[in-house]
């Protein structure tokens, strides 16, 4: 007679029954939720995230957000395994700091993602489990570079946003519709909704959402509360 | 003359034959791997209290896919019996069937004896049929009654254990549910308190953790009757979308349009005339 535990049935495999030699594997990596998503307007950008770390079906933190503020022009966005996450922005902030010290300027946007890249190609064998997007602003002045709005998810319900920007901002699978370019304020509310509608389908996004919205001006945030069950 | 059997008599348990098969598909090449479906569990958190009257069931109204909200309002108290019912926890396919296949078997015993089921009858039929599926049928489930020998709530694991206690929780937010029954439960409460007790129990379980949310459903059995509360108390958080996201007609791009016309008859025709303000 076949043992039926060793082909998992329903998904769960009994553990205390014997079917023989059973291999423990020790796994380095936790997914600790969370949902970030950048957009890139003309004179703006915005990175957004929730602040919900979780594990398994177990809360970690409510208030724990996963936009770093790096420079006063960029922000970047990690969600995925927590431990790393706080890792890498550590790792960023410092090479940051030593190109300050040795230019005597700071990165901009386009360096730091370059920079990032190789970072994390570094660790090709045993990466860093973190979904980045890095959201800023290019040198003043050159309003050239966002010829067309770009927009980006990341994290546990990237797969939920992703297809609703692609309809709103990239204005995909429609027609007959005024394609008009993208302001902070729809932005703003755009990335509002989307957030409300991520965390009553996703377990892992909830409890309250952090915007970072990135201007010649600064850096302004705002909190918006989510789904707290 | 040849004797053939037309009907098969069904084999009872599982059917094995198949899993050679899907272990070959499972692991192929990667062209030809197949992933078998994965069974929607209910990620639940459901509890129950006996007090004075009789018995106060409660449960959440989340469904889980893993990760992904499969239903927001699914009913997770079943009708098992006029003065019996059942909260489910597990694999939903299971905890439906099976508490479907035990109403069934009690109704029949309710018309073959003229009797109401007792709660300890219901039990044991479920405990028979889970022990001889090995735990194969992941059903955790928490019956709760009232019969002719008092006010009863049992559990069952899928494995076909039972426990009889006073109050108990199930389900992945068993823990911080158990926490308030461990709390706040004692003897012989009135209704308010227990019908609060459970709620918050519930509710606890709904803040704590990820597979329970949404509303929380009731039911109170006693011997005069059954209330079923759904919802007993609604999720506080419906946060409104800032936009409406209608589109309208002719947005979506018509790429190819075939026409097949239908070949019809005429056969009969009548005209009703029908009853609008301001026909004469």
């Amino acid at each position: 007679m076949i043992s039926a535990q060793a082909y998992g049935g329903n998904g769960k495999v009994k553990e205390y029954h014997y079917t023989g030699p059973v291999e423990h594997k020790f796994s380095p990596y936790a997914f600790n939720g969370g949902t970030v998503l950048a957009v890139a307007g003309e004179d703006f950008a915005l990175v957004a995230s929730d602040t919900r770390l979780s594990e398994g079906y177990s809360i970690h933190s409510r208030d724990s957000p996963k936009c770093y503020k790096l420079t006063d022009t960029t922000v970047i966005g990690c969600s995925g395994f927590h431990g790393d996450c706080l890792t890498l922005t550590k790792i960023i902030e410092a090479r940051l700091k030593m190109y300050k010290h040795s230019n005597n300027k700071s990165m901009t946007s386009g360096a730091i993602a370059a920079m990032l890249s190789t970072i994390l190609y570094g660790r090709r064998f045993f990466p860093y489990y973190v979904y980045n997007i890095i959201g800023g602003l290019d040198e003043e002045g050159d309003s050239e570079t966002y010829k067309q709005d770009t927009y980006k998810a990341g994290g546990s319900a990237s797969a939920m946003l992703q297809p609703l920007l692609d309809n709103q901002i990239g204005f995909k699978n429609m027609e007959n519709v005024e394609q008009l370019p993208l302001s902070q304020e729809k932005a703003v509310q755009l990335v509002k909704d989307v957030f409300i509608s991520a965390a009553e389908r996703d377990v892992y996004t909830g409890d309250a959402l952090k915007i970072c919205i990135i201007t010649k001006e600064g850096v302004r945030e705002e909190i918006v509360p989510l789904r707290k069950d | 003359m040849a004797l053939s059997y037309v009907l098969e008599p069904a084999v009872s348990g599982f059917n094995f034959e198949n899993s050679t098969r899907n272990i070959v598909l499972e692991n192929g090449s990667e062209e030809g791997k197949i992933k078998a479906p994965k069974p929607m569990k209910t990620g639940t958190t459901i509890a129950g209290v006996v007090y004075k009257d009789g018995v106060v069931l409660g449960a959440d109204t989340r469904a889980t896919s893993d990760e992904v909200v499969a239903d927001k309002m699914c009913a997770k108290i079943h009708y098992i019996a006029p003065n019996i019912y059942c909260c489910g926890a597990g694999t939903a396919a299971d905890t439906e069937k099976t508490t479907d296949m035990l109403s069934s078997n009690l109704t029949i015993f309710s018309m073959n004896s003229g009797r109401n089921p007792r709660v300890v009858m219901a039990v044991n039929i479920l405990q028979d049929m889970l022990f001889r599926y090995r735990g194969m049928i992941g059903a955790h489930l928490i019956l709760g009654g009232v019969d002719c020998t008092g006010s009863h709530l049992y559990t069952v694991g899928p494995y076909g254990s039972i426990d009889k206690v006073p109050y108990l929780a199930m389900g992945s937010g068993k823990l911080p549910a158990m926490g308030i029954l461990e709390d706040r439960f004692k003897g012989n409460m009135d209704l308010e308190e227990a019908k609060a007790l459970v709620s918050d129990a519930i509710h606890a379980g709904i803040m704590s953790d990820l597979g329970s949310g949404n509303n929380i459903d009731l039911c109170v059995i006693t011997k005069e009757g059954v209330d079923y509360i759904r919802p007993h108390r609604e999720s506080i958080y419906n946060y409104k979308r800032q936009a409406k996201y209608k589109y309208k007609p002719g947005t979506t791009p018509v790429l190819t349009k075939t026409v097949n016309q239908l070949e019809l008859e005429l056969v009969h025709e009548t005209v009703q005339m029908m009853e609008t303000a301001g026909s004469s």
